[in-house]
């Protein structure tokens, strides 16, 4: 120790090694402080994320080529199988449609009457799933559409049985999602047979939502439908979000105990897809009246 | 090959072969740590980032110190989606106590050297895990330790590939 203090000849000693060190640390600490407060660095991370893309590209290969591989090799029997039975589906879907178009123009009808403002169609694109859990401290998903495509911070994200999440960072070629189920999360809903509304919390469990603010004798009962009720202004409304399982009542306690499934299938999807509900310079406007109105 | 010595450090001319397998290396971790993996194993997935710095931290601790683990782990940082910096600090703190006792670690035999890689990770775990305690993320307590068991168990895998690796670039410069 006390030859290392002034020995340049010791080929073995790293020159200012504990000062280099406490900068990065200082500088790393710094970059957290910034980058927890606000979005700063968000072009940094742009960069450095689009340096990385291709190697992102290169690992998800196997799985897309195994995929791709199982789907060219399937036999002609199960594809015409397949066939049949996407077509029948295909039928009660349409059937289904046409109910739902003529309850759609009544819907219209009624509200136009009540004189609510009228509700925009959703438009929607598919996104394909390029990491599930990158972050292994959150419930997270990385897709391959970003910022050139039009996404924006918040937007929400949903599969073919119900919500899934929203977007929380957007680069250019790529965004980071989060889901539903993260301990971080909250989602405004509503029960879907009576419209109590509430707020759904994520719990890191991928197969549970607690929803904490019921209080004991609130009209919930298992099997019941949540849906988002499109309050907080991120998530376009009416969509399913979870099916209540557990309903516990205890006495003492001011609120029940309550917990969810989500509809979606968080740990397995492949394909989501991201709603935009509103043309985007309404769509402030529109979250803060729907808040009014309700 | 285990108890091979890679340590000298190597004096070449040629620098894009000598930098060669450590880029490649680390480009190799990265991979290894982007690629998806069942849920029921993901959490089991070792730190190869970790692994690769601490050995090249080992060998040549001139070339490869806290600097270039700090730039590491911003890349790092970037593709977990992490706060910028908490990777980049986590490996740093480790390369530097690395590159701090490298004259002493050197002499381990195997065994007390896989140890102390298990310390190292476990250190190096504990700071994301701080770091995410002061940010107010929560996550399973077992994402932050298996890491550290199968990073331990991988490492004399890791050394003994990496030492031939060195010891050829060695031969041919």
């Amino acid at each position: 120790m006390v030859a290392s203090r002034n020995n340049t000849s010791n080929p073995a000693r790293i020159p200012a090694l504990g000062l280099r060190t406490l900068v990065l640390m200082f500088l790393s600490i710094l970059l957290m402080f910034l980058d927890n407060r606000d979005n700063h660095l968000d072009t940094v991370r742009n960069a450095i994320g689009t340096a990385v893309y291709p190697l992102r590209v290169i690992v998800d290969a196997p799985v897309r080529l195994w995929v791709w591989a199982s789907e060219s090799s399937q036999s002609r029997n199960d594809l015409q199988l397949e066939n049949a039975r996407l077509k029948s589906e295909q039928l009660l879907t349409r059937a289904r449609l046409q109910r739902l178009n003529s309850l759609e123009a009544e819907n219209a009808r009624l509200r136009a009457m009540l004189d609510a403002r009228e509700q925009f169609e959703d438009r929607v694109r598919v996104a394909e799933i390029m990491a599930v859990d990158a972050n292994l401290f959150r419930h997270s998903l990385v897709i391959d559409v970003g910022s050139g495509d039009g996404v924006y911070d918040g937007q929400a994200i949903v599969d073919a049985d119900g919500v899934v999440g929203q977007v929380i960072k957007t680069g250019p070629m790529t965004s980071e999602a989060i889901l539903i189920s993260d301990p971080g999360h909250a989602l405004p809903v509503e029960v879907n047979r009576n419209g109590l509304r509430t707020i759904a919390y994520g719990t890191g469990e991928f197969g549970r939502l607690d929803l904490p603010g019921l209080a004991n004798n609130a009209d919930i009962e298992v099997g019941d439908l949540l849906v988002t009720s499109g309050l907080g202004g991120a998530f376009p409304n009416g969509y399913p979000v979870a099916v209540v399982d557990t309903v516990n009542r205890i006495p003492q306690r001011a609120f029940a105990d309550v917990s969810a499934t989500p509809s979606a299938a968080l740990d397995q999807v492949r394909e989501v897809m991201l709603v935009w509900s509103a043309p985007p310079d309404d769509d402030v406007d529109d979250a803060a009246l729907d808040g009014d109105d309700e | 090959m285990w108890t091979m010595q890679p340590w000298t450090v190597m004096m070449s001319n040629d620098r894009a072969i000598r930098h060669l397998p450590v880029i490649l290396s680390i480009i190799v971790a990265l991979a290894l740590t982007m690629l998806p993996l069942p849920r029921v194993i993901e959490v089991f997935r070792p730190n190869w980032v970790a692994l690769i710095m601490i050995f090249w931290a080992l060998s040549v601790p001139r070339s490869y110190s806290v600097g270039i683990a700090w730039v590491v782990g911003i890349v790092l940082d970037v593709s977990h989606g992490t706060l910028l910096g908490q990777y980049a600090l986590a490996l740093c703190v480790v390369v530097y106590i690395v590159v701090r006792f490298h004259l002493l670690m050197r002499v381990f035999p195997p065994l007390q050297l896989t140890a102390t890689v298990f310390a190292l990770i476990a250190l190096y775990q504990f700071l994301l895990f701080w770091i995410n305690g002061v940010a107010g993320i929560t996550a399973p307590a077992i994402v932050y330790w298996a890491p550290v068991l199968t990073s331990a168990i991988l490492w004399p895998l890791i050394f003994t590939l990496l030492s031939g690796v060195s010891f050829r670039v060695q031969m041919r410069s």
